[in-house]
């Protein structure tokens, strides 16, 4: 009938709105991560203060762990600073550093003022480990399991809140899952 | 105190805009001449206090009234004063309270320029305006009051003018844009007095083309303005983003082109009541849609203001109900709008029913892409992707040429029924004079075969010279050429200066976008680098002293075909107060092409880099958007739109016999 | 109390930062090779996102991932990648929100077919009100209810119509320029 095409526009538009209502509590700007489920992309880069010394993937650690994308420019990571440092001192899991784009001078000076809650920190001056990572800019931290797989991503600072309810859950779950396939493989082994 | 007063005043208008939405409208339903009555003077009122408001918030910016928080947030003691006043519509509150205003002034208008109306008539359109206007003071006064203080320690000095917006275009821009905008809602109003009293009949299209007219060539100056100022703003030579905040205003101008044009149908020939009611809908929806989009976060642009979610669900609500409102009422009532019908095949409202189908199919493409990502987003429980100008212009491009096509056709057309013989034979010579000059054209030029610039000279030239020869064939009989031109009505010229533009507008992008050049050097005083026939040589650097920015400027001297041709002076300047940069590019604009240059950053030994650019036609775009305009404008000076002082004849109810009579006449 | 406004301030610097990030021009000095390769890094870095700016592609963007990712581009251009490689590199990376052009999977079906759907929908109802349109007889004589005015010179006899009609067509074969109804037109 003629007469139930003219409602056509009323519904279409009640649709969109229904649309637009929801869309305006989405966050449309931070990027899910394409690496979620897969490998830590190669690299070969040194650390801060090593000297010349390169490390790769095998020099990671074995159980899982974190790796926190930052530099001594970025304020928001100033702020996630005194989290980790708890999380080394209370030897929770141990975090990875990539200093990204940064000097080394001024990084180390930040760490020493600072603290330093890494456990080995790979140094990407030039950004371009980050972009294998996907990263667009500090702070970006993931959660990586023991076989090198990446598990989780979060993007922006990390505060107690994002801490205790986003990162730690993966973290415990990934370690437990870690430690019962390590005592599944010693169990056969023995 | 004052600022306080402003605040007053915008919730004194508010109160006279519920009164208004209120009293006239019912008094329509009741007969009431009294309440009627009560609608011109109600909208002065809304008006005045709007005015005060908005004058107040200026009188704010010009004395540095940094306690209040819009001044401190856009201003500073040592912004130059033209831009103190235009800070007023620097962010998201004072805009939106100068958007209330204009509202306000094409209420004011309306309700001065009605007299040939009749009261019932005017007292709905200007109650609707009311009511639209109750909405917008009520969002101010809840979520957006830019009289807020920011006491008890306000500021010693403002944040600062974004250094984009210090600019000659963010004096104009704005309130064209704006104006045109907030223009639509006027043919909205009678839209839906048409509605309500269920009666739409040819006087009501003589009343309202003026104000369609009006609103859309003032948003084609706006939107060309926006256009103007993006491309020597940014400084990379583009003029259109297809940016989530740019779309929307494009879409009101879409739809609002479709409209105008079914509206003169509905004027002429009676038909297609209902479809222009529907458009007039439309278009202010989709006017309402960009306030929302741009004010709500909803979409990432660089054009978006500060965003909120909680105005986002109130301009959501009040959209809801306006444009639920309005489009069920539409469902309900449309029935009752009964349009004559008996046109054949080629007759000119089969092609004006073309020119809608693509408009509207464009408006829809347009928002289709513009919304897809977050549909996309909600549907797939948040993956992110981007719908950029790759997408829009292969969907815009062949539609625009399609409309081009017929563009030929359709003012040769005419109205009822039109032979497809006759046709044939006013434009066959037309069609072969075209291809034939469309192609040889870019191929003498260019010593080649550019297939894309062919079909753009082709298309050009096949509206040209049908607009010439629909001319020449309207002043054959004529004594003269001269008296033939004189007898044409100033409608018609309108009309055809309009659709002049309209492709000056097309062609100047399309070949602007095949033959810009540019190239990308590393400087050192005294080198140069050339670009086309043209040779640009870098003498050197000097620091320059802005009022309240400092810059470095450089001097650079252009050969063409090693003779001297001028000096250019490209800056990269910081604005002290917000510690932004900004570039100025240096730039000769001509008719048939512009040189400019980008600088970019100074490397070592004084060395720096810098774009050149050579963008052939690309003034085309605004120039033909000003004749654009110029026609629209033009299309309805008419004198059959000028008689106020007409007898006015009233009408009880609306009458059923079969015998019509003469109403009004002009 | 101090704070509020310290916030504020950087907030709102933040923003216009934002924002005046694409009031400057950002300009690289790439050596390319030959004029084909550096058209084709123009194209790519117009067609790719800025991961972190508020929309805009590589080339207009002044972040410094922008930065990153256009020197990437170019390096992977004098490597000799193709273009379809270089695309998939930064999708592996960024996800469909770096491409300003989407793929086409079954998800954005709708988004580049809809408005050829409009169009065919479009076509199909303006059709139908030509053919209903020629259908009915000139003047519809359904034209009642609301209607008080007279809808421009339908206002004759049905006798009159026919015979201005004839007469009309009479002129449109001997003469069309002077057809005063289409000159009269403002079709604006």
């Amino acid at each position: 009938m003629k007469n139930l095409k003219l409602y056509i526009p009323v519904f279409a538009f009640l649709l969109l709105a229904v649309f637009m209502w929801r869309g305006l509590y989405m966050d449309s700007r931070t990027l899910p991560s394409t690496l979620i489920d897969r490998e830590l992309p190669e690299f070969e880069l040194r650390t801060l203060g090593e000297g010349d010394q390169l490390v790769s993937n095998t020099d990671l650690p074995d159980e899982p762990f974190i790796l926190n994308i930052w530099g001594s420019y970025c304020l928001p990571c100033l702020q996630e600073n005194p989290i980790f440092m708890s999380a080394r001192e209370q030897g929770l899991v141990p975090i990875v550093g990539v200093n990204y784009k940064d000097r080394d001078n001024l990084a180390r000076d930040w760490l020493d003022i600072n603290g330093n809650p890494f456990t080995m920190n790979i140094v990407d001056d030039s950004g371009r480990y980050g972009i294998d990572l996907g990263v667009y800019g500090a702070p970006e931290t993931f959660i990586v399991d023991a076989d090198g797989v990446i598990r989780y991503k979060h993007i922006g600072t990390i505060n107690y809140q994002a801490w205790e309810d986003e990162i730690m859950p993966v973290v415990r779950e990934l370690q437990s899952a870690h430690a019962a396939s390590a005592s599944a493989s010693s169990g056969q082994s023995s | 105190m004052i600022p306080e007063l402003g605040n007053f005043s915008l919730i004194l208008a508010f109160a006279l805009s519920i009164l208004l939405g209120i009293f006239p409208m019912v008094g329509a339903a009741r007969q009431n001449q009294l309440w009627m009555g009560l609608a011109r003077p109600l909208t002065a009122g809304v008006f005045v206090f709007l005015s005060i408001s908005l004058a107040i918030l200026a009188y704010s910016f010009v004395t540095d009234d940094f306690s209040v928080q819009f001044v401190a947030n856009h201003s500073n003691s040592m912004l130059p004063l033209r831009y103190k006043l235009t800070a007023v519509w620097g962010g998201h509150e004072g805009s939106f309270l100068f958007w209330t205003w204009m509202l306000g002034g094409w209420m004011l208008a309306v309700a001065i320029f009605s007299k040939s109306m009749p009261t019932e008539f005017v007292a709905r359109v200007l109650s609707i305006m009311g009511l639209i206007s109750v909405g917008y003071t009520l969002f101010m006064l809840a979520t957006s009051n830019p009289f807020d203080r920011a006491l008890p320690l306000s500021p010693a000095d403002g944040a600062d003018l974004n250094a984009a917006l210090q600019d000659f275009a963010f004096i104009i821009h704005p309130p064209s844009l704006y104006m045109g905008y907030v223009g639509f809602s006027v043919v909205f109003a009678f839209a839906i007095a048409a509605l309500i009293s269920g009666r739409l009949d040819s006087a009501w299209a003589r009343w309202c083309r003026p104000w369609a007219n009006a609103a859309w060539a003032i948003l084609t100056l706006g939107l060309s303005l926006g256009s103007w100022w993006a491309y020597y703003e940014l400084g990379w030579g583009g003029w259109w983003a297809w940016d989530p905040v740019e779309n929307p205003p494009l879409i009101t101008w879409l739809l609002g082109a479709a409209m105008i044009h079914s509206l003169a149908a509905t004027e002429k020939r009676g038909v297609f009541k209902s479809w222009t009611v529907l458009l007039a809908i439309m278009a202010f929806a989709s006017s309402l849609l960009g306030t929302f989009i741009t004010r709500s976060g909803l979409l990432t642009s660089v054009h978006a203001f500060a965003s909120d979610p909680t105005r986002g669900v109130y301009i959501l609500g009040f959209l809801g109900l306006i444009i639920g409102g309005s489009l069920l009422l539409y469902a309900i009532r449309a029935p009752i709008l009964k349009s004559e019908f008996g046109f054949g095949g080629w007759s000119r409202e089969v092609f004006l029913l073309a020119n809608n189908l693509i408009l509207v199919v464009a408006s829809a493409a347009i928002l289709l892409g513009t919304l897809y990502p977050m549909v996309y987003q909600a549907v797939t429980g948040g993956d992110l992707i981007s719908v950029g100008p790759p997408y829009f212009n292969t969907i815009f491009l062949p539609l625009v040429g399609i409309l081009v096509l017929l563009l030929g056709v359709g003012p040769v057309a005419r109205w009822k029924k039109t032979s497809r013989a006759y046709l044939i034979k006013q434009l066959s010579k037309v069609a072969i004079a075209a291809l034939v000059i469309g192609v040889a054209l870019p191929v003498l030029l260019t010593l080649g075969v550019p297939l894309t610039t062919i079909i753009v000279t082709v298309l050009a030239c096949w509206v040209i010279f049908s607009l010439l020869r629909d001319l020449q064939s309207k002043i054959a009989n004529k004594p003269d050429v001269w008296s033939g031109l004189k007898s044409l009505p100033v409608s018609y010229w309108g009309m055809q200066l309009a659709h002049f533009g309209f492709v000056m507008t097309m062609a100047g992008g399309c070949l602007t976008s095949i033959y810009s050049v540019e190239k990308s050097v590393l400087l050192d005083p005294g080198e140069s680098a050339e670009l086309g026939r043209y040779t640009f040589v870098f003498e050197g650097i000097e620091p320059v002293q802005g009022p309240n920015f400092i810059a470095d400027e450089a001097s650079i001297e252009v050969l063409r075909d090693g003779v001297y041709f001028r000096h250019l002076y490209p800056q990269k300047q910081l604005y002290t107060a917000s510690n932004t940069p900004a570039t100025h590019m240096g730039i000769d604009g001509r008719f048939f092409r512009d040189l400019f240059v980008t600088l970019g950053d100074a490397r070592n030994q004084g060395a720096w880099s810098m774009t050149l650019y050579i963008k052939p036609f690309v003034r085309w775009v605004w120039i033909g958007t000003i004749f654009i305009a110029a026609g629209g404008i033009l299309a309805v000076t008419d004198k059959r739109y000028r008689r106020f002082k007409v007898r006015q004849v009233q009408r009880a109810a609306p009458v059923t016999n079969k015998d019509s009579q003469p109403v009004v006449e002009g | 109390m101090r704070l509020f406004p310290v916030l504020m301030k950087s907030l709102l610097l933040v923003c216009t930062m934002a924002f005046a990030m694409m009031a400057v021009a950002q300009v690289d000095v790439f050596d390319f090779e030959t004029a084909e390769q550096e058209e084709r890094f123009r194209q790519l870095a117009n067609e790719f996102r800025c991961p972190m700016c508020q929309n805009a592609n590589l080339t207009h963007s002044t972040g410094g991932v922008a930065a990153d990712l256009r020197r990437e581009i170019y390096n992977q251009i004098i490597d000799g990648r193709t273009d379809e490689e270089i695309e998939q590199f930064m999708l592996d990376r960024y996800g469909d929100f770096i491409l300003y052009r989407p793929r086409l999977t079954v998800q954005t079906i709708l988004l580049w077919f809809g408005p050829a759907l409009f169009f065919i929908i479009g076509i199909w109802v303006v059709f139908g009100i030509i053919k209903r349109s020629a259908a009915n007889s000139r003047g519809n004589e359904e034209d009642q209810g609301a209607e008080t005015a007279a809808a421009g010179s339908e206002d004759l006899t049905a006798d009159e119509q026919a015979r201005l009609d004839r007469l009309l067509a009479d002129k449109l074969a001997n003469n069309p320029s002077t057809d005063d109804d289409s000159s009269d037109d403002s079709r604006r």
